[in-house]
């Protein structure tokens, strides 16, 4: 247990050495695109439990971002514009930051508990197109909202996000959705996924798993959604449209449903492949990433449907491969 | 009142529309329960190649009712093509495979069209020819109706009507439903259930079509996004009516119709896009077999 | 021992916040000591735009432009000498996607300046990091006043949405003489929503009546609902500031149910497709715009001529602002000697009566130009000059 814990402190205290130094010494590009990544990762995860844990096809996660996002940077900027010392201030930005960033995640998990109602009665598709339903329909609702900026956006959210902050969520929801599948709690999760008639008759609340799982899930997409607020420094409701619930859901795909390992591959490998394609958009003029990515969803479906993880984790194939050695 | 009236004669017409293509929605789902996302951009497919046998025939330079039958008919066939490539490579293979997978599959499929359409077709709108032009208002004062309004809703109902026939009437229709109950006892039963599908598959596609090109005809401006906004309220209306239901569907169709309408016109505009999944989520909530829902044998 | 985890996490964490701070370097100081500057015998611009998603037709026209442009700078020979080249990435769309693309042009391709992007939007989010490493921009058509705003190095070439809709709203009380307007604005659009906002404003003060103000979002086809409810108002003219993507489907069903109100725009309208699709139904229909294409003067002429030589259709409105937004970059350039981002950037700033395309180009202190917007009548398929208005 303790053997365990050291790890995930040693890589906290790791990214916050890293935070020192390399934001200013990094290609800002290759910053930006690991910033992004760093995102990207967390919101897969997040949706992972949602999805690939708890078997619940959700498909409105920009949602639950957008929710996070928005709630973060409203009161950023509010309070940033009464208070325009705070944003140079290291220690208060932080404070503030944190503060939003939880608030921000409490939001989307609000949020996430109506959504998650209806998983009470739907099942499969229907839960997909719902899902996707609550996600225009939080769309729409920002797009009405005028404090906000409707559809002309939310400029000027003061610049919170650091390497540190983005790589410390990543490790915090990658450490918690990591204990909790595998904590007894957590087993229920997969107990909904496999069979949810003998999770009931085995005495699990499959109402009360499936909700909670929908509510850390957004809680998570929440926090993410605020750091892509304050790096990016503008939000508009278009990004959060359900495009970009289906770019989480290709990443969770392509990893495997029920993999963290995978997720966290998945994110970062199809982050860096869009920028990776890029020579070749600027070599012919024209755009095939969408194309590739779509058919890379197709094909994947057909050859190997369990993504490239399945439900397993990076820590099962080490072990495998150790075992093999030691037989041989 | 002249208002009111006019407000439902839009709701009708924007209703059989939606019906349109939630036709082949509800057709392809009653099949294979699979919410086949990529329906609304074989519609998008129906209005470009619509467009393009247009444009090479000259079709538009001499607007006739043979003209539209004529590009109505391409575009059909052209549709069914597509449809029967998409189930042949796409979903068959995915027949055994879990329904998420199946899913997944179809928003993949239904991305690769719509990127792949703005490459092929341009992104830019494209006018789509009027292959047909009506000579005969039949407007009374302020109340006005387009024609091509009433054909779009006749036709709808037509092919209602024809589908129902196919679906109880005919040896094929009763494959289907053979097909829809239990693909594994039906293939015992002698019934060609790959072909089956195949079949309600491709008749779905062609639906998209013919829609494609109706649509065109009345909003004469097709881009290669069109179908995705229509193609969920589509399947919202095919919900609504109770999924797989034929009746239902137009049923669904013009309601949702006629509540956008209202709601556009009456109370708040702009959340005209929230209302179909609102709707969505009540009636999955409430009463998840749809309007129509309680006669499980209607199923394609 | 699970207990004592979170607690423990926390307290590494909140330490290190208080560590980190200490030693963080001050971005902006770092790169502007850098400030790019030219070697070799190309001179590297770069181009944000919308080549896919659902906004790519914009992108793409803004993109030909821009190409025509470069290819008459090279043919005539260049900047000093040295030919241009123009880094084109897409961005489908998306604000965070233009950010990525903003700094993938400026720290891999090490780009001088930036052209782009056409939304304000995305313009928004390119903003700041242009900013940050000192590198001019220069926006062909974002019209929210915000984008220039986000620091000196931000230029557009586009009116903002203030001018657009007082225009417009003047144009309807003067010209039109008329009193009670309805407003058809597109929700998901920030371009049509700040015009509608301004116009709503100029057109009251003015003393004028908004009878209703509907709405729509990019993307609809069906606006029958809109206009039956504006009908009911009986306004005598219609304000629709979106798109001629939309705008020419909505002057068909306006037709259709009878509404004879003149319709009231802005520059989205500029593109042929706006008469392919409306047909007849359009014609009577005014919108702002920069220029005219019956405006006789050598470089409109020569801008269509040539544009349609190398793309095979009319120009549209943004591709007239991406070409100008190259120009008025070009300008700036040959006028500085060095070509070293501060230098362009003093440069374009300084740009005074510059004779472009979309009329004559003076940037003001808030490095937005000061151009006059003419309007247009819609007749017969095509553009007649109404009226010129002068920003006051």
């Amino acid at each position: 247990m303790i053997k365990s814990l050291k790890f995930w402190i040693i890589a906290l205290v790791a990214i916050w050495i890293g935070n020192l130094f390399i934001a200013d010494n990094m290609n800002p590009y290759f910053f930006s695109i690991l910033m992004y990544a760093g995102i990207n990762v967390t919101l897969a995860v997040s949706l992972n439990l949602v999805n690939g844990f708890t078997g619940q096809f959700s498909m409105g996660h920009a949602g639950f971002m957008s929710i996070g996002g928005y709630v973060a940077a409203y009161i950023s900027t509010t309070w940033t514009g009464t208070h325009p010392d705070w944003i140079a201030d290291p220690f208060l930005s932080n404070i503030l930051f944190v503060f939003n960033m939880l608030l921000g995640g409490f939001a989307a998990a609000g949020v996430g508990y109506l959504v998650g109602l209806p998983s009470l009665r739907l099942k499969g598709d229907y839960l997909a197109i719902v899902t996707l339903g609550f996600g225009e329909i939080i769309r729409v609702f920002i797009l009405n909202i005028d404090a906000i900026g409707g559809a002309r956006g939310m400029p000027n959210i003061p610049p919170f996000t650091s390497f540190g902050w983005v790589f410390t969520l990543l490790l915090v929801t990658v450490f918690t959705i990591w204990r909790l599948v595998r904590s007894s709690e957590g087993r229920k999760f997969m107990s909904v996924r496999e069979d949810e008639i003998a999770a009931e008759a085995m005495g699990v609340n499959t109402t009360a798993t499936k909700v909670k799982a929908f509510v850390i899930g957004a809680f998570f997409a929440g926090t993410a959604g605020a750091l892509f607020a304050h790096y990016l420094r503008y939000l508009n409701p278009q990004t959060f449209d359900f495009n970009r619930s289906f770019e989480v859901i290709i990443m969770v795909v392509l990893g495997g449903m029920g993999s963290i390992s995978g997720s966290v591959f998945a994110a970062f490998f199809l982050t860096f492949v869009r920028e990776a394609l890029r020579p070749l958009q600027e070599l012919t003029q024209l755009d095939f990433r969408m194309i590739i990515y779509s058919l890379m969803l197709i094909v994947l479906m057909l050859t190997r449907p369990n993504g490239i993880f399945g439900t397993r984790e990076l820590t099962d194939v080490i072990s495998l491969l150790k075992k093999k050695r030691s037989t041989s | 009142m002249t208002e009111l009236i006019q407000h439902l004669i839009n709701g009708l017409s924007l209703g059989s529309i939606y019906a349109l293509i939630a036709l082949g929605y509800t057709m392809v789902f009653g099949i294979l329960q699979l919410i086949n996302f990529a329906h609304g951009d074989v519609y998008m497919l129906g209005a470009f190649i619509g467009m393009y046998f247009a444009r090479v025939t000259g079709a538009a330079e001499n607007p006739s009712v043979f003209n539209l039958l004529a590009t109505l008919l391409v575009a059909m066939v052209g549709c069914a093509l597509a449809g029967f490539l998409i189930e042949r490579f796409a979903y068959r293979p995915l027949r055994r495979a879990p329904r998420i997978n199946v899913l997944i599959t179809a928003v993949g499929v239904s991305l690769f069209l719509e990127f792949a359409g703005q490459l092929g077709f341009g992104s830019d709108p494209k006018f789509f020819p009027q292959v047909y032009q009506p000579t005969v208002d039949w407007s009374m004062g302020d109340i006005k109706i387009n024609p091509l309004q009433v054909i779009v809703f006749a036709i709808s109902i037509v092919l209602m009507a024809g589908l129902q026939f196919l679906i109880f009437k005919t040896r094929t229709g009763r494959a289907m439903r053979a097909a829809s109950f239990n693909h594994d006892l039906a293939s015992l039963m002698g019934i060609p259930t790959d072909r089956v599908i195949s079949l309600t598959f491709m008749a779905g596609s062609a639906l998209a079509g013919a829609a494609g090109v109706l649509v065109g005809m009345i909003y004469p401006k097709i881009e290669p996004l069109m179908g995705v906004m229509p193609g969920l309220k589509a399947f919202v209306s095919a919900v609504l009516g109770g999924i797989g239901n034929i009746t239902g569907a137009v049923v669904g169709a013009i309601t949702l119709g006629l509540a956008e309408e209202f709601l556009v016109g009456y109370w708040a505009p702009t959340f005209r896009d929230a209302l179909a999944f609102g709707l969505l989520i009540l009636i999955l909530l409430f009463k998840p077999t749809g309007l129509f829902g309680v006669h499980k044998s209607e199923k394609v | 021992m699970i207990s004592r985890h979170p607690f423990s996490v926390v307290l590494v964490a909140l330490s290190v916040v208080l560590l980190a701070p200490a030693c963080k370097k001050s971005q902006t100081a770092d790169s502007a000591a850098s400030g790019a500057t030219v070697s070799g015998n190309v001179i590297k611009i770069g181009e944000v735009g919308s080549m896919t998603g659902s906004e790519a037709t914009f992108g793409i026209s803004t993109h030909n432009g821009i190409m025509l442009a470069v290819k008459q700078l090279n043919a005539a020979g260049g900047i000093a000498g040295k030919k241009v080249e123009v880094v084109s990435l897409d961005d489908q769309g998306k604000p965070e996607e233009a950010a990525v693309a903003m700094n993938k042009l400026i720290n891999q391709d090490k780009v001088i300046a930036i052209l782009g992007e056409v939304a304000s939007s995305r313009s928004l989010a390119m903003a700041p990091i242009a900013q940050t490493h000192k590198i001019p921009m220069i926006s062909p058509s974002s019209t929210n006043p915000k984008v220039t705003e986000q620091g000196d190095y931000i230029f557009r070439v586009c009116f903002i949405d203030p001018f657009q809709g007082t225009v417009m709203a003047k144009f309807a009380w003067e010209s039109l003489k008329a009193k009670k307007v309805a407003i058809l604005r597109d929700v998901k659009n920030d371009y049509s929503v700040g015009l509608a906002d301004y116009f709503a404003e100029t057109f009251k003060k003015l003393g004028g009546e908004i009878v209703i103000d509907q709405s729509y979002s990019a993307g609809d086809m069906d606006f029958k609902s809109q206009l039956t409810a504006i009908r009911s108002k009986n306004p005598e003219a219609i304000f629709v500031p979106g798109y001629y993507t939309e705008v020419g489907l909505i002057s068909i069903q306006a037709k259709g149910l009878g509404l004879t109100a003149p319709l009231l725009g802005g520059d989205g309208w500029d593109s042929p497709k706006l008469t392919e699709i409306g047909g007849d139904s359009i014609n009577g229909s005014y919108f702002a715009n920069h220029y005219s294409t019956e405006d006789n003067s050598p470089e409109v002429q020569k801008f269509i001529k040539e544009y349609k030589e190398m793309f095979g259709v009319v120009p549209d409105g943004l591709a007239a602002m991406g070409y100008d937004a190259a120009l008025v970059l070009f300008d700036a350039m040959k006028r500085s000697p060095q070509l070293t981002t501060p230098q362009i950037r003093d440069a374009i700033a300084a740009t005074q009566k510059f004779k472009a395309v979309t009329g004559l180009i003076s940037m003001d202190a808030k490095r937005n130009p000061v151009k006059s917007a003419v309007v247009l009548k819609i007749e017969k398929k095509s553009f007649k000059y109404q009226t010129t208005i002068n920003p006051t």
